[in-house]
Formats: structure tokens, sequence, C-alpha cells
């Protein structure tokens, strides 16, 4: 999805980056102060990050005969909220954009708006959704993952039409042009990307339960991770909580 | 095995398949050059759309080859690997420490049914019933 270095019209480089910029900042000022809030969940945040730079350096064939990446924005979106993302997305871009001629700086402003922004945006809002209407965490992870994938290859097709409109059909056209090249090829590496992040969040659910459930990601306990004692009465449970093991109960 | 390790080995199976599955059925044989990037299709749609369009401004440092362009993709995917196995790891460790400090206390976490009396002594802010009624129950 990386548009090339100088491959958009300045004027249209400039609106994207300005329509970037508000969404990068805001983004940055709530990763500091999650950061401050909560200094425990850094590691965590620092991994979502890890997950967005491997997920966006593999590059994997596709049904189309040609070769996509994924974007791995979801899982950090649903964990902590798009914003954070935005921050994030933008650190890999601009990596891919200095050292590996990946993307650009004056395309920096549409590819963090299509990889950083909406597809968080897009993935966390389904996520949302998925769980309102009562579907399981994997479930909604894994529509979010996808949804989160797919949009930002879409608004990539978009932002390439408004650019270069078909001399003869006009935007639609060009459209469906950018369209087959980008949001086809991505469908199966969504999937991807879905069953990735649905890996991911399984591990998490088995090592990090305190801390999802304090991002909300889990309800308040249901059960109790297979590491403690599967015997244990709710009421045991209860006060070796509050004896001081703390951190299982919560 | 576990049910959870299979789980998420037929997960990473099935990416896996994902990837593979283009390649071994040939899909790409359509094409002058199979399976190149998507993102270099689009500069061609483009330059087909818009034949006089030309990039205005160029990358400040492009690798010189593709041996250190792919070199640097690695660098990218083994510096989040590494982060991402950093974490997990030091997740395991702290449970697995919380597991051998419980397991040492006096206080029996894990295997309530054993002695119950024993343990009231270790429990500071809490008399004897608060703890008795749970191994009973």
């Amino acid at each position: 999805m990386h548009i090339a270095e100088g491959f958009l019209p300045p004027v249209h480089a400039v609106a994207w980056g300005a329509a970037a910029a508000p969404f990068v900042v805001h983004g940055a000022r709530t990763l500091v102060r999650d950061v401050r809030e909560h200094p425990e969940s850094t590691l965590l945040l620092g991994a979502s990050g890890a997950f967005t730079f491997v997920l966006s350096a593999l590059k994997l064939p596709s049904v189309t005969g040609s070769c996509s990446h994924p974007t791995g924005t979801g899982l950090g979106a649903i964990l902590f909220r798009p914003p954070v993302m935005a921050v994030l997305g933008t650190i890999t871009l601009l990596f891919q954009a200095l050292l590996l001629a990946h993307g650009g700086l004056t395309t920096l402003g549409a590819n963090v708006f299509s990889m950083a922004i909406v597809g968080p945006w897009a993935g966390y809002g389904v996520y949302r959704l998925a769980r309102r209407s009562g579907a399981p965490l994997m479930a909604a992870v894994f529509c979010g993952a996808f949804v989160a994938d797919l949009s930002t290859y879409c608004v990539t097709s978009v932002q390439l039409a408004l650019a270069f409109p078909d001399p003869g059909s006009g935007f639609p056209g060009a459209l469906g042009k950018f369209g087959s090249v980008f949001a086809v090829t991505q469908i199966p590496l969504a999937v991807s990307e879905g069953l990735l992040t649905v890996l991911v969040m399984r591990l998490l659910v088995q090592s990090s339960r305190g801390e999802l459930t304090r991002l909300g990601v889990l309800l308040t306990g249901k059960r109790v991770a297979s590491a403690t004692a599967g015997t244990e009465t709710p009421e045991t449970r209860q006060t070796t909580g509050t004896t001081g093991t703390g951190t299982v109960a919560r | 095995m576990t049910r959870n390790a299979k789980i998420n080995a037929l997960l990473l199976l099935a990416v896996a398949a994902l990837a593979v599955l283009p390649l071994a059925l040939g899909l790409g044989d359509h094409k002058e050059e199979p399976f190149a990037g998507a993102d270099g299709e689009a500069e061609t749609a483009i330059t087909e759309l818009d034949p006089d369009y030309e990039p205005w401004f160029s990358p400040l440092y492009e690798p010189p080859s593709g041996e250190i362009e792919s070199g640097l993709f690695a660098l990218q995917a083994a510096v989040g690997a590494g982060v991402l196995a950093y974490y997990f790891g030091v997740r395991r460790g702290r449970r697995q420490g919380a597991e051998q400090a419980r397991r040492q206390q006096p206080v029996p976490g894990t295997g309530p049914d054993s002695d119950s009396d024993a343990g009231s002594d270790a429990d500071p802010g809490r008399p004897g019933e608060a703890v008795s009624p749970g191994p009973r129950a």
C-alpha cells in the first residue's frame, strides 16, 4: 500500500499530509499520557509496534499473482485504541521510507492516512461492533484485523484514483484499476493477518490476562488462566487474591 | 500437545497454506513478472493512466542492490520479532516467578485441601475463619 516517493502530485501530497497530521499529533499526546499513567503497559505497547514491524515486512504472494504485505495495525488498535496506532504506524512507515526507499517522505501523509489512521479506526470500529453484538473475542479480533488490513488498501486505491483519474472513465475507472491491483490482492493477506492477530491475541490471553483486563479487552475474569490451579473454588480464589498473590485473581 | 498449542499450530499452518497456495497453483504464471510487488504494479498503472507523469521527488536513500534491500527488510522483521519474543519471554518469566513464590509461601495457594489450619498463622490481616471455608467448600 506504499505509494512510492514522488508518485503523488504535490497538491495531493500536501493535502494528505495536512489531513494526517492532526491524528498523529493527537495520537502522540494520547501515547505519552497512556505511558505516564500506566508505565507497566509500555512493554505491551512496544510489542504492538513490533507486530506492525514484522507484518509490514512480510511480503506474501497472493491469488492475483503479485505480492503484498499485511499491515499489523489491527492488534494495536484493539489493545490501545486507534490514536496510539497512528503513532506506531507512522514510525513503521518512516523507517521504511528512509531506509528501504519503500513509500516516501512526500507520500508519507497519504500512507499514514491509509495505514495508520483509517485502517486502525475501521478495524477498531468493526471489532467494537462485533463485541457489542455478542461475538466471541477471537471472532471479533479476526474481523477487526481483517478490516484494518483491507480498508488500508482500499484507501490507497482511492488516493491514487483521486490523483490519477482515468482519461476516459474518470475516477471510477481509475478506482477499478487500482482496486484490482491493491484491494483484490489484499483479500487473502487480510485473512492471514486476521489469523496471525488471533494467534497473538491468544498468546496474550494466556500470558497477560491482567493487562488485557485493564485495557478492557477481557471482561473481568470469568475463568482464571490455566496457570492457576483449576480446582480452586471462587471463595478460595478470593481469599488468596487478597492475601497478596494479587496478580492472579483480578 | 495441549489443545491450546494445537489451535495455535493450526493457525500458523493456515497462514502458511494461504501463502504457499498461490505459488503452488502457479497463479502468477499469466504475468510477465510473476509475484512482483503490488506497489510496483501501482506505479505501472499510474504511468499507464498518465504517461506524462514524472515523479517529482526521489528517495533520499535507496538501497544500492536487491540484496541490501532484502537485508534491511529482514532486519525490520527481526527487530519486530525480537521485541515480540522479549515481551512473551518476560511475561512467561514473571508468571513462573509468581508461581514459584506462591509455592514457597506457607499459605497453600494451589493445594488448599492439605493444611488449612496450619496456613492461618502466616496470614497477617485475616483471621483463620476467612481462609478455612474455602477449602471445605
